[in-house]
């Protein structure tokens, strides 16, 4: 290339920053935005070896072991501890190279074998992210290769999972762990006829400690043994007491092979359960049933009167009073969200309860968005929408990026945003409150703690989502506005 | 300020102990990884360059290392700050979601406008994608690119595993993309299975940059004989604003910065400037070689941690220049000075003699030493994730005799090493973070300043000292033993 061809350095200009920042709001942005094919920005979901470590995470004495290159489990490791703020101690075997080309099973031989030792771990959870299912490693063989050879005790527990991140997302890899955890525990402890009288509850992926704190509290108020699966409200909210647990708590082994003993199963997350609700179903005689995730008042009433009909048990009276608590929460706020339109993003399942719950509060929830889910999910929503005066006119959109929600905002505005951190930019670009809930929450402190589901779930919400919007009032009104009530 | 002695070791601290608690640590494992690990860890001795640590070496499979790969290398570290260009994670969602500004390369500009590297764009694979090979889509992906962001300078496409195991041809749908889109669009094979750590992703984004970007560009405005670039300073928490500051105030001119809010045509024509000078030398001395071999730029590396090293940078700095430089040099650091002493004399007393260890990635455990000891602290043991020989062999003079060193640490033997040494401070990442705070040990994220920063040059020295009392200091640790 000759001396004259090279270009020179070129500066933006503040008028084309300018005219972009505008049209980047418009509709024409948004059409072209939405006729998107390929490229995705700003995706509302990750990928499914995250789901599976956090149920690894719920269980006692058990490590999650990455079956892949050793970067993954660095970044699955690092999003749990930036999101709960606490330990996220799992393992990789460091696939490189040459596992390309001779397959993973040295590296999960040494990885076993090392992990074992260094850690003591009464079960290793085995999950895969790409390497091992691009070039189609035999875990099945390669663990059984691992017992015949004694590099782990022959009954030491290694149940595995296939967790293709290029397939679904963390919900799907939550739900293939947990069936194979499950799987393996149970095998051969089912006792025909036996009724433990326990119920399983399974919360789906979670990332909130405090949801599972209120569901064990409601359980108790009942009376009733539970189980849940898999139990991550101590491993990720431990205390801080000078001593470094690596496996602080956990739904217990012995508990877990129960699972199919149990007088119930109770899952709260349709889809995120999909396959393990399948196989539970074939596996026991006793009832399993899928609700909605007790988000607002409606769905907690399903839950607390499934749960009385399986045991046959009353609604015991505190559970009662904190529901009208809960509805008197409501009443006080509902002239702060009445028709205030409000855009959410996330997990599947997890929408379909909030959905429910602006619904009771006669706001409107109207942009819905979901990535990577099966476009059958925009029925289940449209259900919830049409059961209520508030739900006309909303958005369902499936397998779109907040990237497309910056734009659906933009063009048709909402009050608010209720998400995980990664909607901030939307809401500082276009000026509204950011409710944050849902994984990850990686900028504010402690929400993890506080429960969204039940009656005081619901009145965490209450309270979060009507004084962000009151905050918003009292930082923008104009001066002769403001005033001290509200 | 005053230089410390490293053959006055840290109280209590001889070879001997250190190397019986190697011993002792090695002891954890299995043989075979006892003997993997061995080389790893060595006591200090600042005279005898035999200690030599074995690094850049495959980790131990199952140890629970903190290390990443070679695209969290390529994106996190290299590509993903330079601020006007579309850096696509071209293979599932998770990485580039995992990724997603959790380096804290702070950026001028509006975000999604001028300026995209706080979003994340990937092409989220899926089954298909790897059955079919996802090069068609690329190519797709790119003119989206360009037409829904058309401020955007150039385009990066960050491989991840799967795309290397299919077969892709990343470069040539890069070079169609290229053409037809009359822009860079640069492909970077950095899939995480190569090499052994980061450290790969360094150097395969350095090879990028100097095939498809170096000489591409040139200033618009003449070459002055003070035009430098800072290469390896990423502006975690605005680090590269405060050291292009000073060096502006000694009169240079900041062309570029390599890559911190970096901009792609600046990098494209640094190999005009008269020097470069390189912060972090593990990611970026192939590129900062490559310019002095081929473009005749000299470069020389710096330390901008704590004042002691940071004067002793200007001054060298200062020596490659004229009078003129030298003497405003020496004006700043006696400026700079006074209010350092302001700092160190609100700070020392409460920080005297504590004690710290540090494990980070591959500058760190050796540039922040001098920024501790400014502060009157002592380090007792550094490591590194993924540093090479040539990073160790810098690091020995630096650390006190009978110290420990070590390299590519398993969480286990930073739990035996916290255990015996007590002290005062572990900073490392996030991974190790709460693992310590559990155990009552104060700690600091010194990948990610734990979200405060900058605590480069002047500015970032006050910062540094004041985020380090308020760790060791803080009133909750006195809580953490319950009186009943």
């Amino acid at each position: 290339m000759s001396e004259a061809a090279v270009k020179k350095v070129t500066e933006t200009t503040p008028e084309e920053v300018a005219r972009i920042k505008d049209w980047i709001n418009s509709e024409e942005y948004k059409e072209k935005n939405l006729a998107r094919q390929h490229l995705v920005v700003n995706p509302a979901h990750a990928c499914q070896p995250l789901g599976a470590q956090l149920v690894a995470h719920g269980f006692e004495g058990t490590l999650p072991f990455v079956h892949g290159s050793q970067g993954c489990a660095s970044y699955y490791r690092s999003s749990l501890n930036r999101h709960f703020r606490e330990p996220a101690p799992a393992v990789s075997d460091a696939m490189t190279e040459d596992g390309a080309v001779f397959g993973g099973q040295n590296n999960l031989h040494e990885g076993l074998e090392n992990a074992l030792a260094l850690y003591h771990p009464k079960m290793m959870a085995v999950f895969t992210s790409c390497m091992p299912e691009v070039i189609g490693d035999d875990l099945n063989a390669f663990i059984q290769n691992a017992r015949n050879e004694g590099i782990v005790p022959k009954d030491f527990p290694i149940p595995y999972a296939n967790t293709p991140s290029f397939n679904g997302s963390h919900v799907q890899g939550y739900d293939a762990m947990l069936k194979a955890i499950l799987q393996y525990l149970s095998e051969g402890k089912k006792v025909e006829g036996q009724d433990s009288g326990r119920l399983n509850l399974i919360p789906g992926f979670d990332t909130c400690t405090g949801n599972y704190r209120e569901y064990a509290r409601m359980l108790k108020a009942f009376g009733i043994p539970c189980t849940v699966l898999a139990d991550i409200s101590e491993s990720f909210d431990s205390p801080l007491d000078g001593t470094y647990h690596p496996y602080p708590g956990g739904t217990p082994l012995a508990e877990a092979a129960e699972v199919l003993n149990a007088k119930a199963t109770i899952s709260l997350q349709a889809l995120a359960t999909k396959e393990t609700v399948k196989w539970l179903s074939a596996s026991t005689e006793a009832p399993v049933e899928v609700l909605k995730m007790p988000i607002g008042v409606n769905n907690t009433d399903a839950l607390l009167m499934k749960v009385s009909e399986l045991f046959g048990k009353e609604v015991p009276a505190e559970l009662k009073a904190e529901r009208g608590r809960a509805v008197d929460s409501m009443t006080d706020a509902h002239q702060y969200m009445h028709n205030k339109k409000f855009a959410i993003y996330g997990d599947p399942d997890w929408l379909i309860g909030m959905t429910s719950f602006l619904l009771e509060m006669g706001a409107r929830p109207h942009h819905i968005l979901c990535s990577r889910v099966h476009k059958k999910f925009s029925k289940e929503i449209q259900k919830v929408l049409d059961s209520s005066p508030y739900g006309a006119d909303c958005n369902i959109w499936l397998n779109k990026d907040l990237w497309h929600l910056r734009s659906l905002v933009a063009t048709d505005p909402v009050d608010a945003l209720i998400g995980n951190t990664h909607g901030k930019t939307i809401a500082r670009d276009l000026d509204i409150p950011l409710i944050r809930v849902g994984y990850p929450i990686m900028d504010r402190v402690n929400i993890h703690r506080y429960p969204i589901v039940g009656y005081q779930g619901t009145i965490n919400l209450v309270t979060w989502i009507v004084n962000s919007l009151l905050d918003q009032v009292d930082a923008t009104c104009e001066d002769r506005n403001f005033e001290m009530m509200r | 300020m005053e230089k410390t002695d490293k053959n006055n070791p840290v109280e209590e601290m001889t070879k001997e102990k250190t190397q019986t608690l190697v011993e002792k640590t090695l002891e954890l494992y299995p043989e075979k990884a006892r003997k993997k690990r061995e080389p790893h860890m060595s006591a200090n001795d600042p005279d005898d360059a035999g200690c030599a640590i074995r690094s850049n070496r495959k980790t131990v499979p199952g140890v629970m290392s903190a290390r990443g790969c070679a695209y969290a290398g390529a994106k996190g570290v290299v590509w993903g700050p330079i601020r006007d260009m579309v850096h696509v994670s071209h293979g599932p969602v998770g990485c580039g979601y995992y990724s997603w500004g959790t380096r804290r390369n702070l950026v001028e500009g509006t975000m999604g406008v001028d300026v995209f590297s706080g979003m994340q764009f990937t092409s989220d694979f899926q089954e298909r994608d790897i059955v079919y090979g996802g090069d068609k889509n690329l190519e797709v992906l790119c003119r989206e690119a360009k037409e829904l962001f058309p401020l955007a300078k150039g385009i990066s496409v960050l491989s991840e595993c799967p795309v290397g195991l299919i077969g892709d041809d990343i470069n040539a749908v890069a070079k169609q993309s290229s053409e037809e889109l009359d822009m860079p669009v640069i492909p970077c094979n950095c899939e995480g299975f190569r090499g052994v750590s980061q450290s790969l992703g360094h150097h395969i984004s350095n090879d990028t940059i100097r095939d498809y970007v170096i000489g591409t560009r040139e200033f618009a405005e003449p070459i002055g004989e003070y035009d430098v670039a800072i290469i390896g300073d990423y502006n975690i928490g605005g680090d590269a604003w405060a050291s292009k500051k000073v060096l502006e105030e000694i009169g240079l001119n900041v062309k570029a910065v390599w890559t911190g809010d970096g901009q792609i045509e600046h990098i494209a024509a640094t190999h005009q400037v008269k020097l470069n000078l390189i912060h972090c030398y593990r990611s970026m001395n192939y590129m900062a070689k490559i310019m002095e071999e081929k473009y005749g730029v000299p470069h020389m590396e710096f330390n901008f941690f704590g004042p002691t090293k940071i004067a002793e940078s200007l001054r060298a700095i200062a020596a490659r220049f004229d009078e003129k430089i030298q003497k405003k040099a020496e004006e700043v650091i006696a400026r700079h000075n006074v209010e350092m002493q302001k700092v160190i004399d609100e700070y020392r007393p409460r920080l005297e003699g504590k004690r710290v260890l540090i494990f980070v990635g591959g500058l760190r455990p050796r540039h922040t030493i001098g920024a501790y000891e400014d502060l009157g602290m002592k380090v007792v043991a550094s490591g590194y994730e993924f540093a090479h020989t040539d990073d160790y062999d810098k690091t020995y003079p630096e650390m006190d005799k009978g110290t420990l060193i070590f390299d590519d640490a398993s969480e286990i033997e930073l739990e035996k090493w916290v255990e015996e040494f007590r002290p005062d401070l572990v900073a490392s990442g996030v991974k190790e973070k709460y693992v310590f705070q559990k155990a009552g040990v104060p700690f600091r994220q010194m990948h990610s300043w734990d979200y405060s920063g900058p605590y480069h040059a002047y500015d970032g020295f006050p910062i540094f000292a004041r985020d380090m009392d308020m760790a060791i200091n803080s009133p909750t640790w006195k809580l953490v033993k319950s009186p009943f």
